[in-house]
């Protein structure tokens, strides 16, 4: 069994955001970039699946969209434990681009499940796992927070509003992964970064699909009121204020 | 020409996300100039289906059939384009909630449609179709251009205010046309009863590991449950174990909107205010003054909350007395 695991190149999470050219793009300088934390425990349990014995998992690859300058970010998935990676040079810009460049991926090479995160920590889009189910036809389960392969079958968690179900689901299919699948993101060990400097990196060059949107600007998030300080000998006073002048309880 | 709108049911029932779904589209229907029409999937009566009148809505679809159990992304995005085809959809309408994450990005694939997820409000012109939606976690705004004959929307809960305008619903109950068969097989299900639902509640009262243990959640709880709010928690409890994984709301837990959100001895990292910040109020409870929780919060207390929190309890309860 072959599972792909779709990564995206986000800045760090403490990164404070800055832009820069009018709001039009991000200041990316300074900028720590990391795999994004929900393609990182996609990819740690990947990698406990393919090492518990009687999964059948026998090689996780990871999948990029983007330019060479991704390529620290993909030699980390590579540190971690991933077998081999593959990247569409692009420098892709919306989730219906990513999704149709991953997808070609699928066309070429043979897997049996691919694992995207629930969303990026940049555009919080949660676009292009279902996209990618999408042009590749093939079905997916989204929101799953628990993965099990045992002879090549699988099962799933899913997390439904207010509720958990579990499922078999037949591959080939398109996992899309929140929280709970994995414990902790794995840490590359030296040995680890030793050997990913010599793991394949595949090149393939980008098909034309169009994206479908365009970010015009951003915009920082409106300043809140400052907080506004009750002394701790009076608690009353604060559910005074909420009812009388925020009026919220 | 119309905008669809697909509102889920839970159970066969409704909530306030619901309404705001239909606000949302009838009043997204008038700026292109076209009927909302609702698209309801499932097991639903009648007078529940009629509830969608208040809002605007005057023409409810509703579909029902094999295959739409367990829940298959792809079996539904086949069925909803379908109708979104036939009746000429300019827009569709989603929830930025798990389903309606897993539905939009098939369906904008599907009709070639331009998607912005957890949008907020309603877009800011039409020709060309810009819209608003959080980035960076909940730290910058994106104005969006969407591209394609079709536009898909999710909304983000609790964003958009309902609109009342009471009138006649018409409902037409069809056949649902599946092109697709569910894939999986449910093998077991658990449903949360009882308890609000915390991605739906309008207040919630959260603790961090300034709660020092498990064993102190009590007040919190009952704060919680006097206000009709639900509970949370902050990454490091619930990774500690010391409350279920379903309370962690934070960049990589939940993100919630609730009206009121009050965190107990919570120091306010980014990765846990990207879940929460866009709450309507922001109260924070810390013994450290500089906690970076007070920049997000509108009220604040500085001390001990095993010495606040029963003073915030005996409040409530003279409140409601």
């Amino acid at each position: 069994m072959r599972i792909l695991v779709c990564i995206s190149n986000v800045p760090d999470t403490t990164t404070k955001v800055r832009f820069a050219d009018g709001n039009t793009r991000l200041d990316t300088a300074g900028i720590q970039w990391v795999i994004n934390p929900w393609d990182e425990l996609s990819l740690t349990r990947a990698l406990e699946l393919k090492e518990e014995g009687g999964s059948g998992v026998e090689e996780v690859v990871v999948a990029h969209v983007g330019p060479p300058t991704s390529d620290p970010t993909i030699r980390k998935a590579l540190a971690i434990g991933a077998d081999s990676a593959i990247r569409v040079n692009t420098g892709a810009s919306d989730a219906f681009q990513v999704a149709a460049q991953l997808s070609a991926i699928l066309k070429e090479q043979s897997f049996d499940l691919v694992l995207c995160g629930i969303e990026s920590s940049d555009y919080n889009g949660s676009n292009v796992g279902g996209m990618l189910a999408e042009f590749a036809g093939w079905p997916s389960v989204s929101a799953i927070s628990g993965l099990a392969v045992a002879g090549g079958e699988v099962s799933v968690t899913r997390e439904i509003d207010g509720g958990r179900e579990w499922l078999r689901v037949p591959t080939p299919f398109v996992g899309i992964v929140q929280k709970g699948i994995a414990k902790e993101p794995r840490i590359a060990s030296m040995r680890g970064i030793m050997q990913a400097r010599t793991k394949p990196i595949l090149v393939l060059e980008p098909d034309d699909t169009a994206p479908l949107t365009r970010v015009l600007d951003f915009e920082p998030p409106r300043p809140r009121a400052a907080c506004k300080f009750v002394d701790a000998s009076d608690p009353a006073e604060l559910i005074r204020l909420l009812q009388n002048e925020a009026k919220v309880i | 020409m119309s905008v669809i709108v697909y509102t889920e049911n839970w159970d066969g029932k409704f909530k306030k996300l619901s309404f705001e779904l239909a606000s949302y589209a009838v009043s997204l229907a008038e700026m292109l100039g076209t009927e909302a029409i609702a698209l309801s999937l499932g097991d639903v009566g009648d007078d529940e289906l009629e509830r969608l009148g208040q809002y605007g809505i005057r023409r409810v679809i509703h579909l029902s059939g094999e295959g739409l159990a367990p829940f298959d992304s792809q079996v539904a995005a086949g069925i909803i384009s379908h109708v979104a085809a036939r009746e000429g959809a300019r827009a569709l309408v989603l929830a930025n909630n798990n389903l309606g994450k897993a539905l939009a990005p098939r369906l904008s694939v599907r009709l070639k449609a331009g998607l912005a997820s957890g949008v907020h409000q309603l877009p800011s012109s039409i020709n060309p179709f810009v819209v608003s939606k959080k980035v960076y976690s909940g730290n910058a705004f994106a104005r969006l251009e969407l591209q394609g004959e079709i536009k898909v929307l999710t909304l983000a809960q609790n964003s958009f205010d309902l609109v009342e305008q009471a009138g006649e619903v018409a409902i037409s109950r069809e056949e649902a046309v599946a092109f697709e068969k569910p894939a999986a097989e449910l093998l077991e299900s658990h449903k949360q009863s009882g308890k609000v639902l915390l991605s739906d509640a309008d207040i919630v009262v959260s603790g961090g590991r300034g709660m020092k243990s498990p064993g102190n959640w009590g007040p919190i709880e009952e704060l919680a449950e006097l206000l009709g709010g639900a509970t949370a928690c902050s990454r490091p409890v619930s990774d500690e174990g010391w409350r279920p994984h379903e309370e962690h709301t934070g960049q990589t837990g939940k993100v919630i909107a609730p009206n009121l959100y009050i965190a107990v001895g919570i120091s306010g990292a980014t990765q846990h205010l990207a879940g929460i910040s866009s709450s309507k109020y922001i109260v924070a409870i810390n013994t450290d003054k500089d906690a970076p929780i007070f920049e997000a919060a509108q009220y604040g207390i500085v001390g001990d909350a095993a010495k606040i929190l029963p003073r915030l309890v005996e409040a409530v309860k003279a409140l409601k007395s």
